[in-house]
């Protein structure tokens, strides 16, 4: 049997086939890539003045340290400030007292269901333009902040409640109180759960430090911009940006899959497998 | 929210917009992201191979340097999408600001739907597959009776997700001069400094309501096809 649901262990005659669908494919690719290329060449937007600004070390230093760091800076405040927003309302989500409950799950649900760019507007409008205490950074970060923050207390209550159910009946029956059950018991295996969730949520905070750009935030799309203005090259910038973005982001998904596989093991306890699997959806 | 109640047919078209960059780039996206899945989950490795490697970098791209891609790299190289513009469906013109965003979301939204898709066909056990070849179903039968009915109910929530989204990520369009909800906040916002609170309120509730609707007919469509088992 195949490792796949889908197919049949192929016979000498599917292979052949299929031989023939990847010759296809690869001609079909490698024509996509050359259009891409002949176009690019067409346009003039390989030539050496268009690219130099990338080898060039002042720009590099532009680049790295008043676009990437500044962004890496946005993401790592707002993952701090998000993961202990995430806590409280995660726990508060989970309280047994309704009064507590009822405005977590509120705040949780408005700031999830509204999108980052408005929240970071509206931030801006109120805490940074006219003489506003803070600068567009801050807003950046406070609107990731409350946004990721919330999607953290899904992530934290769903991983307290992975913990089986024994654990903190056995911490009562030795006679631990509530907060002594959360804090020593439950905390402290459920975060070891969810340390993939939150570092993944890393790399959606850092993609969306990117949306700075209306509020005229640092970061590395706003230091894209001079650039282009400057050597007219927006093709080899734009590259070069995602080109950042995306080695950054893929360095912090292999962390968290180095991390989920040193902590958790190869799968993960939060993604159950929701059908057929004979035991009514409980993770065994 | 005077400045709301009092322009509230500038709030409707700007919902509008939204709501039509959401259908528009939602459908498209549905249609290649499950282009891509069949590609990711099918038997030509070499397919397989570029479908991943066009899901890990759209993934890991920021939506706005798409829209960056789109609306300022693409030009240069000769594509304004201005021919849309001559186009015209059933009386209105499509504007190459709308066609160019819809663009941009449809590629970015497309690798979310395939990695949904995968999932919901991974989710059904190998095991399902072999019983179903076990009591003698044919390879088309084991695939309409057992593996596609329970992929697509385990495909519902994450695909879900990926619209809800998608129906936030319209918002970026703002920042690329369309006047869909954010951008009209902004300049609601801009022009009513003192009301700032309220303008927010007003736009935040009708994304909730937008996200609240996507949602509601999800469990609806999930209520209605979920088996006992």
């Amino acid at each position: 049997m195949s490792a796949s649901v889908l197919f049949d262990a192929p016979g000498p005659k599917t292979v052949a086939r299929h031989r023939v669908y990847s010759v296809v494919s690869v001609v079909a690719l490698l024509a996509l890539v050359a259009f891409a290329v002949w176009k690019l060449y067409d346009a003039g937007q390989l030539e050496y003045e268009l690219w130099e600004p990338f080898v060039t070390p002042a720009y590099l230093e532009f680049i790295l340290v008043d676009g990437l760091l500044e962004t890496l800076k946005m993401a790592f405040f707002s993952v701090i400030f998000a993961v202990v927003f995430g806590l409280v309302f995660g726990v508060a989500k989970l309280s047994d007292r309704g009064w507590v409950r009822w405005p977590a799950w509120l705040v949780v649900e408005f700031f999830r269901a509204v999108p980052v760019l408005l929240l970071m507007v509206f931030t801006f409008f109120l805490l940074a333009i006219g003489g506003g205490p803070l600068t567009s950074f801050w807003c950046v970060v406070i609107a990731l902040t409350l946004y990721n923050g919330s999607v953290l207390a899904e992530v934290f209550r769903a991983g307290i409640n992975a913990v089986p159910q024994g654990q903190s009946e056995a911490a009562y029956a030795i006679g631990m109180r509530k907060s002594q059950v959360m804090t020593s018991v439950l905390l402290p295996q459920a975060v070891k759960i969810m340390l993939p969730a939150i570092i993944s949520q890393m790399v959606v905070a850092l993609k969306d430090t990117s949306l700075g750009y209306y509020i005229i935030a640092p970061g590395l799309t706003a230091v894209a911009k001079p650039i282009y203005l400057e050597f007219s090259n927006q093709v080899p910038t734009a590259i070069v940006i995602t080109a950042i973005y995306v080695a950054v982001n893929l360095v912090l998904t292999w962390v968290a899959t180095m991390v989920q596989k040193r902590l958790v093991g190869e799968k993960n306890p939060l993604e159950l497998t929701p059908v057929g699997n004979l035991d009514g959806g409980r993770n065994v | 929210m005077d400045a709301v109640f009092s322009n509230s047919g500038e709030y409707l078209m700007a919902f509008g917009l939204t709501i039509g960059l959401f259908v528009v780039s939602g459908i498209a996206s549905l249609v290649l992201g499950t282009l891509l899945a069949v590609m990711r989950v099918g038997p030509v490795s070499i397919l397989n191979k570029a479908a991943a490697v066009y899901v890990t970098l759209f993934r890991n791209t920021p939506l706005l340097m798409i829209f960056i891609f789109i609306f300022i790299a693409m030009p240069v190289l000769g594509y304004n999408f201005k021919f849309v513009e001559g186009v015209e469906i059933a009386g209105y013109n499509v504007s190459a600001f709308f066609f160019r965003a819809c663009l941009a979301l449809t590629l970015y939204t497309s690798a979310f739907v395939c990695e949904a898709m995968r999932s919901g066909v991974n989710a059904v056990p190998l095991g399902q597959a072999e019983a179903g070849r076990a009591i003698g179903l044919t390879f088309a039968q084991s695939m309409n009776l057992v593996i596609l009915p329970q992929a697509a109910r385990a495909v519902i929530p994450p695909l879900t997700s990926v619209l809800i989204a998608l129906a936030k990520n319209t918002s970026v369009a703002a920042a690329f001069g369309i006047a869909e909800a954010t951008a009209t906040m902004r300049s609601f916002t801009n022009d009513n400094a003192d009301q700032r609170i309220g303008i927010f309120l007003a736009f935040a509730i009708g994304y909730v309501v937008v996200v609240e609707v996507i949602s509601l007919s999800s469990y609806l469509v999930e209520r209605k096809v979920k088996v006992a088992r």
